[in-house]
């Protein structure tokens, strides 16, 4: 079979395929020019071509990685026999940025600190919640994602299709290969939690330990809506007891009064949540682990605690003794 | 697993649902009858006087044994009198798009149906293509029932959103409500579990598969397992496997003691094997058995002391004399595999696809296998496994492999070799879901001659466009081959690169076939054309990211008619030829999906259309547009 991968053909217009025209830092703009379109070979034989080149389409690539959202990280081009390989589309045309293996985008792009962005490697995590919500949101708030590849290719597969059938493939796309969601989820939880089977298993324990950002659910009393915390932004108890001040003040504030501006005046600190961990103030933090029970935050180290902490909740002080300290266990099957 | 149960998977059946094949003309009006199944209005004599009721009368007794409903389907085209006597005597209902009729109109023809089987959501909604909130609600539904029916002792809903109301509707309106059967479903959670168990005093079958509860808060979720009667229940089937939040096991194992009547029991992965060993000791009688994890409770995996599990688990396999059925097993620990041998001579049907077990530890359980029909296994156990799969396994009717790691990029457990083996040794496979990242025409052929009994083919090379791996061809000799060969078959599903040349297989060799999922596969219309036009009895079809434009859309005309429905996504249509289509043919829902509002007016990025009675739905979510 023959594919086309057309050698540096065309300049693919990274920022075509965000339709709100979302800056994505200097990273596009400088690498633009920069980006190679490129086969590469599996398994990084012979990159030659393609190894001084690799750096640039990385962060690029990744950035549209990310805001395509995949859950699936690579595809594979239909080059004779190659299953490895990443490509990415990054403009109507059918050209492809080949990248060889995740493990080197992942520390590209940690590198670039984009703590929102949830990488997975081989397309094991979850973040796919059922039903494809997650999609939804995706789709909704960020008007881009794998849409933005799907238009493009669709309006210009009249472009893309030759004969030959050799389409560059486009991002990973959604809902391929058509595994339900449901057991993708389930095979992730269960692949997190097995024993080491096979290497499969070391993969998925590698990824949780290469993310650089966790990002967990937070929910305080009385508020009903919650905010997510990077867990992996911090690296003690304290800086983590001040985030989640800053969090929750605003939305205290506001629940008082609902016009009060978000920016609060030193007379209007006494909502700031002190004691969080120590039991001294009127709220206390407390988390759920990986069995799913509700444990106080503090007694483990900082690091074992974010490798168990699933979320985490603000609790008024008063309420401890009653059942929110009863162990729940109840698993989630998507991270938080 | 238990997708054929109750029909809803209609690969092996006549198929034909309520919707009739024959031609649904503009002319429906008319007739007595003439609603959700047949034409109607076409007789011009008048019934003769005084022997009517008679007649009918005798017809409803006969008519009464009719059990399909492609029987039905027919008698009820005889002439109006039939058609009001099969209406009369109609127990079961199925509608296979929620959406092509109307449900007062359903239940004013048919009025006294004991039995509902209700299907929404198309199939690629599995694979998160169709946005949250599309529809296939089943509210409207479970009111027009509640009125109508208050016999009604099933249901059956696939790819439905189902509420926690409707779930307490059912329980308050049907007093004699025996089988709740959800497969992918959403929208409801423990509470509406909660409601059924309590107040469906003679539930027989609650029956979860692969449904997405919602997530609810800790302190929201109810102990639904407590509330079912205290006193001896008729629970027969009792499956939760999908259900994320924890159960009471108290309440479970108390619950299991008092349902005499139980065979079937399906629990989800925070039973651990201890726990499960207590539920097995309870109901030795049980045919039907989810594992759930089938592992150690953390504490215990922790502290390395299985073992003491083990030969508790054993004696209580051993003493489970009636196990046919095998599933779960979320989170395997090996050593507890073995387990299960004892029963391993009865099983007809294992489902270890959630197990990342290698072919080693498969190999001393499928050797004792030799009844089984159903398999269905992870790729982890690579060709080898399926090696031994096929030397042990002759009965096997249904094999499904799935793969570890669902990516393009993955490495390929299973090949070619593995598919050709299974072809040799299980000569009996009457239907095949196989993923993997290599295949060869060469094995694809070897299957399509071995395996005559082949009803459903569904090959998935998850690399897309990916040729014969060793001549670099398409694939389209070995497609072809399992068109013309496999004179069962009804329902295909072609992946790799395929060019229009399949497609002429398909549309000529393809007489049966009355479901079919392509996906980035053709070069042009013409494929698409081929299919439409060649494959009379098409039912289903279902398509994305292949270059099939507005030509080939329109190619289709005559056929819209006698389609359940027609998905396209992410291929080459645009608006017009989708309002062409949506003028010519007026009983035809044509709904185009738009995910992204800024996308622009021309394209079409997602196509779903389907026959309807009912006229465009007034529940459409702003994104979706009915032309």
């Amino acid at each position: 079979m023959e594919e086309e991968f057309t050698r540096g053909e065309g300049r693919p217009r990274l920022l075509d395929l965000i339709p709100n025209g979302r800056d994505w830092g200097s990273y596009a703009a400088a690498e633009e020019k920069k980006l190679e379109l490129r086969l590469g070979l599996p398994g990084g034989e012979d990159w030659s071509a393609g190894q001084e080149k690799r750096e640039h389409p990385v962060e690029s690539a990744l950035s549209l990685d990310h805001i395509s959202k995949v859950r699936k990280s690579t595809n594979v081009n239909a080059s004779s026999g190659t299953k490895r390989g990443f490509l990415v589309q990054v403009e109507p045309k059918t050209e492809g940025i080949l990248i060889d293996n995740m493990t080197f985008q992942q520390q590209q792009l940690q590198q670039q600190q984009l703590g929102f962005l949830q990488l997975q490697a081989k397309g094991k995590e979850s973040l796919q919640k059922t039903s494809g919500s997650a999609e939804q949101q995706s789709l909704e708030g960020k008007g881009c994602g794998p849409h933005a590849a799907h238009a493009s290719s669709t309006k210009n597969a009249a472009v893309a299709h030759t004969a030959s059938q050799s389409r560059a493939a486009a991002t990973p796309v959604v809902g391929w290969p058509p595994v339900r969601s449901f057991r993708m989820n389930l095979a992730g939880t269960a692949k997190a939690s097995a024993e080491s089977h096979n290497g499969s298993s070391e993969a998925a324990k590698k990824l949780e330990n290469d993310r650089k950002s966790l990002f967990v659910k937070i929910n305080m009393d009385g508020i009903p809506i919650g905010r997510k915390v990077d867990l992996k932004a911090y690296d003690s108890y304290d800086k983590l007891s001040l985030a989640v001040d800053e969090l929750f003040r605003g939305l205290m504030a506001a629940q008082v009064d609902p016009l009060a501006p978000s920016i609060l005046k030193n007379s209007e600190e006494k909502h700031v949540l002190i004691g969080l961990l120590d039991g001294s103030g009127e709220y206390t933090l407390v988390y759920e682990d990986d069995e799913g029970d509700r444990m106080l935050v503090g007694d483990v180290p900082w690091d074992m605690f974010v490798s168990m902490a699933k979320r985490l909740r603000v609790l008024k002080s008063s309420d401890l003794s009653a059942s929110s300290l009863r162990a729940v266990g109840r698993k989630r099957t998507s991270n938080s | 697993m238990s997708e054929e149960r109750s029909d809803m998977s209609e690969d092996e059946d006549g198929g034909g649902g309520v919707e009739q094949k024959e031609r649904w003309g503009p002319s429906q009006g008319g007739g007595g009858c003439g609603s959700a199944k047949s034409r109607g209005g076409v007789w011009t004599d008048p019934p003769p006087p005084f022997s009517d009721q008679v007649l009918e009368n005798v017809l409803e007794n006969v008519l009464q044994f009719l059990v399909c409903r492609r029987d039905r389907n027919a008698a009820s085209l005889v002439c109006r009198s039939w058609c009001r006597a099969e209406a009369q005597t109609r127990g079961e209902l199925f509608i296979g798009n929620c959406y092509a009729v109307s449900p007062r109109r359903a239940t004013d023809r048919f009025r006294r149906v004991r039995s509902v089987v209700l299907k929404g959501k198309p199939r690629f909604a599995d694979f998160s293509l169709v946005p949250l909130g599309w529809g296939a609600h089943f509210s409207p539904w479970a009111s027009a029932m509640a009125a109508a029916y208050p016999w009604l002792e099933r249901i059956c809903l696939k790819r439905m959103s189902i509420a926690d109301d409707d779930l307490s509707l059912l329980a308050f309106s049907f007093p004699f409500f025996k089988d709740l059967t959800l497969i992918c479903c959403d929208g409801f959670g423990t509470h509406g579990l909660a409601v059924i168990a309590e107040k469906c005093r003679h539930l027989r079958v609650l029956d979860l598969i692969e449904a997405y509860l919602e997530e609810e808060e800790e302190d929201q979720v109810v102990d639904w397992v407590s509330k079912f009667p205290q006193t001896t229940t008729s629970l027969e089937t009792l499956g939760f496997d999908c259900v994320v939040s924890t159960v009471n096991f108290e309440a479970l194992e108390a619950l299991v003691a008092r349902s005499p009547a139980l065979r079937q029991l399906r629990v989800n992965h925070h039973v651990t094997v201890d726990q499960l060993f207590r539920l097995m000791v309870r109901a030795p009688q049980l045919t039907h058995l989810g594992t759930g994890s089938f592992g150690p409770p953390a504490a215990l995996a922790l502290q390395g002391d299985v073992m003491e599990h083990e030969a508790d688990l054993v004696s209580a396999f051993a003493a489970s004399k009636s196990i046919i059925s095998l599933s779960g097993f979320r989170d395997v620990a090996s050593q507890y595999l073995p387990a299960i041998y004892p029963v391993c001579a009865n099983l007809t049907t294992l489902n270890c696809s959630f197990a990342e077990i290698t072919a080693d530890e498969l190999k001393p359980v499928i050797h004792h296998c030799h009844n089984l029909q159903k398999f269905w296994v992870l790729d982890t156990v690579r060709d080898e496994g399926l090696q031994a799969v096929a030397a042990t396994c002759k009965d096997l009717q249904e094999l499904r492999v799935f793969p570890l790691n669902a990516t393009e990029d993955s490495e390929g457990f299973v090949s070619d070799v593995g598919l050709a083996a299974i072809s040799q040794g299980c000569r009996r496979l009457r239907s095949i879901l196989y993923f993997c990242q290599q295949m060869t025409n060469k094995a694809v052929i070897t299957m399509s001659k071995n395996c005559q009994e082949l009803v459903v083919f569904r090959l998935c090379i998850m690399g897309r466009h990916l040729p014969d791996h060793l001549t670099k061809e398409p694939m389209d000799e070995g497609f072809g081959a399992i068109v013309m060969n496999c004179k069962k078959l009804t329902r295909l599903a072609v992946s790799g690169l395929l060019t229009d040349k399949a497609f002429a297989y398909i549309g000529k060799y393809g007489k049966s076939i009355r479901t079919l999922s392509v996906a980035f596969a053709g070069d042009s219309d013409v494929g698409l054309r081929y299919v439409l036009e060649g494959c009379p009895k098409l039912q289903k079809l279902e398509i994305r990211d292949s270059p099939f434009g507005d030509p080939a859309l329109l190619s289709g005309i005559h056929q819209y008619y006698n389609m359940r429905f027609l998905w396209m996504n992410s291929c080459k249509l645009s608006i017009r030829g989708c309002n062409d289509v949506a003028q010519r043919l007026p009983r035809l829902v044509v709904e185009v999906i738009r995910d992204r509002p800024e996308a622009d007016d021309e394209t079409v990025e997602k196509l779903y259309m389907y026959r309807s009675l009912a006229g465009p739905r007034n529940d459409a979510p702003p994104f979706v547009k009915i032309l």
